[in-house]
């Protein structure tokens, strides 16, 4: 009846599983019991779960990111701790348990924690940006999101019900085969990643048409802000990995469920073929992750710098030659197979030619700041703090891209220490400048600038107290994955990279102390004008937090800096534009489609890694009968009446006339 | 590139002329990473192929700060220098495009990967861990099989085999053949240099050589599994004499010998296993686990989530 699920699968025997899964549970049910004895229920099917804004969206995708984040960080504190605890000691972690916190911190903040926190970036300003009212798919977009959040669901199930892949966040065959791990971890692994991986592609499916597509009048290609050209990248990618990645654990769940031979020990199954596969997904996917973080700084230094971008060809140039390039590097995550010296240097080669994109976009936004004004507020912050750390990070990995350094850091943690670097560096310091930066337009207020600044200072020194202790311990040959070790030359490395991950926790707790501070001093931190930061592209011409329908007229695109033009206009003829004639809006309509798939998609999953074989059918039907029931509908949008959109657009303008007075006693812009 | 090609290869032993050169290594390196202490590590190498993967390392290193220091202090005086209170910069709110500069941005990089370039390119070839390191004398042969999780490695001239410890004789060339019966793993001395990963199935090579006698932590660097943290193994490193001498102990002892059944019992799954070593080892027992008619290891007997039901014989 339950397939493998028995009572088992609960691990009453381990207490650090169980009682943080029971304090997960406690704690999302008691909020689920607030909610439901609040009221609030009705309004949040109504206006969240079931909406299919991109602005909403995006807020919801930022969500999970950062409990995702959460999660994975106190992962991390675990593993610091074991290993500063575990020098000729086995410390508190045994390697059954150990295996699967480093597998989970990898799969959640890859998977879970920095692609939702890209993508919702995407989500709520790409079609702002571009001008326009929603994605080219909206009904779409709220399943991809809901898809994504089965995988966060199913991979913390495996917390207290069963155990988590102990593999890596990469599961290798053939440890990754039933015959090394029988346990239904991998299961775990490549369901929920198959069940996001659906959601990852259809997210770039959505945004590669709406911005190909769907875009303001005047918007050409080459006057998109460079933030778009590298969603447009990112998602290019997505639609061209994500493929190689579903069917890469297809294949290996062929080989677990139905016995397969794919990458199998035995019977002509060659591991080596997964290794190619899951890399030439793997490395365009660190792209994924870092061009979006590229366009924010994109956006971020010339706004406060006060100067437009420098090199904006140049610019979109390198988003494009980066995101071809990635695709042909693959082989450097294994260049100790012993493929050849021809094949390594090929590779190797191929990779640092990748530094020549990166080399150019740091360069240009050098010179964005050459000659500005620059505004250290947080978002600036951690731009600056992104150029220093992501150079460091950059010149390691081209380290790493001579084959025959890498034949001595393969896997060390040297590598672990060049990667966190990056990411952190990179995708990290851009989804928090992100975060920074467009709060204000999502919710009308900004974030407490004295607790972002002091987050900033904690994370930027945290980072480097924990991880350059890493670097070092990865040259005395110290490997990754250890459970305990008893070389005493490691140990003093350890124990500094688990005091420098105490900064990044109290870093981490001034996040959050920002955003409950923010909340409740939400007042006197409020933006009137929808224009926080004297803001450059079109986001910042519409209200904070923009109406449903984004723009009350489709903005007519006349340069590369619409808004900035716009402003400059109004400043000089010291009026606004003329009131232009209101016109009802078509929305689409919200649509429970998308929760209602994931909540069958959800039944599915669970069922296959526990082998309950009618409840899958069940979810899949479900799930069938649900699109199906959608594809049929009769009304799929709803209409602003145009008066309704006066009104709001009005009291947009008035802010904005108000602002305009006192530009007018200043008089020093421009 | 053609050129590297169609030159007739260098010897690897002419890199050993690098090697006398390691103890500058580390002391080069020191000053960049604050490392006064370094006593193991890829930074003391103490063979020729260490010493090569480190010098390779440390010129990639070299080139590539030579650009980024002076990025990094453009960089941070940028940032410093037109903050918005300094009221002697001068604001240039137009200043976003100029032709030479953008010559000079994709100028630096692109020059400094040509460079680089050069540098994978040969080296590649060169440390290729495939390429013999040229010796009057004889290489010595070890066979290397990766087990759960322990280290077996076979003696096929001198008829012995030996568990989680490798003894060879200094100053000699040692050829590897390496695979595994069970998960992948990677091999790993770091003070000798490269690493290659132990595949099942499959044969991998590596040529290392240890210039001076002493004892050289070695390990796995492919995660595989529960035991991974115990498998690593102490590679002594004896005069020639010595490692006959130590060759004819074990030959002589009473250490248990290496057939196919015991084989079959030692590649159950087993943790921290002590060294120890086999006086005989049938020559027939490495192809027969490449090629897979002994079969790999059994894996684990149960997991949560997962009984498997295996007899313990």
């Amino acid at each position: 009846m339950l397939g493998k699920l028995t009572w088992q699968a609960i691990p009453f025997d381990q207490p650090i599983p169980l009682v943080a899964g029971s304090v997960v549970f406690l704690t999302v049910a008691a909020i689920v019991i607030w909610v439901v004895a609040k009221g609030h229920l009705p309004y949040l099917w109504r206006e969240w779960l079931t909406s299919v804004d991109h602005k909403r969206i995006g807020v919801m995708y930022m969500l999970l990111a950062l409990v995702m984040l959460l999660r994975g960080f106190i992962d991390a504190l675990m593993m610091r701790s074991q290993q500063a605890l575990a020098f000729n000691a086995p410390g508190y972690l045994p390697p059954e348990h150990y295996d699967q916190i480093f597998s989970a911190h990898g799969t959640i903040m890859i998977f879970f924690a920095a692609m939702p926190m890209m993508i919702g970036l995407m989500n709520f300003v790409v079609p702002l940006q571009l001008g326009v009212r929603d994605v080219a798919f909206p009904t779409l977009n709220s399943t991809s999101f809901w898809l994504t959040a089965t995988g966060a669901l199913l991979v913390n199930i495996s917390l207290v019900v069963g155990e988590f892949a102990r593999t890596g966040w990469l599961p290798y065959p053939p440890l990754a085969e039933l015959k090394y791990t029988p346990g239904v971890g991998v299961d775990y692994y490549i369901w929920a990643l198959q069940i996001s991986g659906v959601g990852t592609l259809l997210t770039g499916v959505n945004f590669v048409t709406t911005i190909l597509k769907i875009r303001a009048p005047g918007m050409s290609y080459m006057r998109m802000p460079v933030f778009c050209w590298t969603a447009l990248a990112a998602n290019l990618l997505i639609v061209a990995a994500f493929p190689v990645l579903t069917a890469t654990l297809a294949m290996l769940a062929l080989d677990r469920y139905l016995g397969f031979h794919f990458f199998s020990d035995t019977a002509g199954g060659n591991q080596m073929m997964f290794v190619n596969l899951i890399w030439a997904w793997g490395h365009p996917e660190v792209y994924i992750l870092v061009l979006p973080a590229f366009g924010v700084f994109s956006e971020v230094i010339p706004t406060f710098s006060g100067k437009p971008i420098f090199g904006y060809r140049s610019m979109v140039a390198a988003t494009l030659f980066i995101c071809l390039v990635s695709f042909t590097v693959w082989l450097h995550h294994f260049f100790t197979m012993g493929a050849g010296g021809d094949v390594n240097a090929a590779f190797g080669i191929a990779t640092s030619i990748i530094a020549v994109g990166t080399g150019v976009k740091i360069y240009n936004w050098m010179f964005t700041m050459y000659g500005g004004r620059i505004r250290y507020d947080t978002p600036m912050l951690w731009s600056v703090g992104f150029i220093v750390t992501f150079v460091i990070g950059g010149m390691t990995g081209v380290m790493l891209a001579v084959p025959p350094a890498d034949f001595e850091l393969h896997n060390s943690l040297f590598l672990v220490a060049h990667f966190h670097n990056v990411i952190i560096g990179g995708v990290l310091f851009g989804g928090f400048a992100g975060i920074t930066y467009w709060f204000p337009k999502a919710f009308g207020f900004r974030l407490h600038e004295g607790w972002g600044k002091a987050a900033f200072w904690f994370n930027f020194v945290g980072f480097y107290a924990t991880f350059m202790p890493l670097y070092v311990a990865g040259l005395l040959g110290m490997t990754r994955r250890l459970q305990s070790y008893d070389v005493a030359s490691w140990h003093p490395w350890v124990l500094a990279a688990g005091a420098g991950v105490l900064i990044l926790l109290v870093g981490g707790a001034c996040q959050v102390i920002q955003i409950v501070v923010s909340i409740l001093r939400r007042d006197e931190l409020r933006d009137e004008t929808g224009d926080p930061w004297d803001g450059r592209s079109l986001e910042w011409s519409t209200a904070s937090p923009p109406p449903a329908f984004n723009y009350a007229v489709l903005p007519n695109v006349q340069g590369e800096e619409p808004y900035w033009e716009i402003k400059r206009r109004a400043i000089e003829t010291q009026q606004l534009a003329a009131e232009p004639d209101y016109q009802p809006i078509e929305m689409p309509r919200n649509s429970p489609t998308g929760f209602i798939t994931a909540f069958f998609a959800t039944i599915t999953g669970f069922a296959l890694i526990w082998h309950i074989w009618w409840m899958v059918g069940l979810g899949i039907v479900a799930a069938y009968i649900v699109f199906v029931i959608f594809a049929w509908r009769d009304v799929e949008e709803y209409e602003i009446p145009a008066a309704e959109v006066a009104a709001i657009d009005r009291e947009r303008r008035a802010a904005r006339a108000q602002w305009l007075a006192t530009h007018a006693r200043v008089g020093e812009q421009v | 590139m053609t050129r590297n090609a169609a030159r007739p290869r260098r010897r690897t032993h002419e890199l050993s002329g690098y090697a006398a050169g390691c103890p500058r290594l580390a002391m080069r390196i020191a000053p960049l990473l604050i490392l006064t202490a370094c006593h193991d590590g890829v930074l003391d190498p103490r063979g020729p192929i260490g010493a090569s993967d480190g010098l390779i390392m440390l010129n990639a290193l070299e080139i590539m700060l030579a650009i980024v220091i002076p990025t990094l202090v453009a960089a941070l005086f940028f940032a410093w220098w037109f903050r918005a209170s300094n009221t002697r910069a001068r604001y240039r709110p137009h200043f976003a495009y100029s032709g030479r500069l953008e010559l000079i941005v994709w100028a630096i990089p692109i020059l400094v990967i040509l460079f680089l370039g050069g540098v994978i390119w040969i080296g590649s070839h060169e440390l290729d861990p495939y390429k013999p390191i040229e010796t009057r004398g004889q290489p010595l042969e070890v066979q290397v099989v990766s087990l759960d999780w322990k280290w077996l490695f076979i003696y096929p001239d001198q008829g012995i085999a030996t568990v989680n410890q490798l003894v060879v004789p200094a100053d000699v060339p040692i050829h590897f053949s390496l695979t595994s019966a069970t998960v992948m793993n990677a091999f790993f001395v770091p003070q000798l240099g490269s690493m290659i990963y132990a595949m099942n199935g499959m044969v991998s090579q590596l040529w290392l050589q240890a210039n001076h006698p002493g004892n050289y932590f070695g390990e796995s660097t492919q995660f595989s599994g529960d035991g991974f943290s115990g498998m690593h193994f102490v590679m002594r490193a004896v005069p020639s004499a010595d490692f006959n001498a130590w060759v004819g102990t074990v030959q002589r002892g009473s250490g248990p010998a290496l057939d196919w059944a015991e084989y079959r019992h030692l590649e159950k799954e087993s943790q921290h296993v002590r060294p120890f070593a086999y006086r005989a080892v049938d020559p027939s027992l490495f192809r027969a686990i490449t090629t897979l008619s002994l079969p790999p290891g059994p894996g684990p007997r149960v997991e949560r989530g997962g009984a498997v039901e295996r007899s313990e014989d």
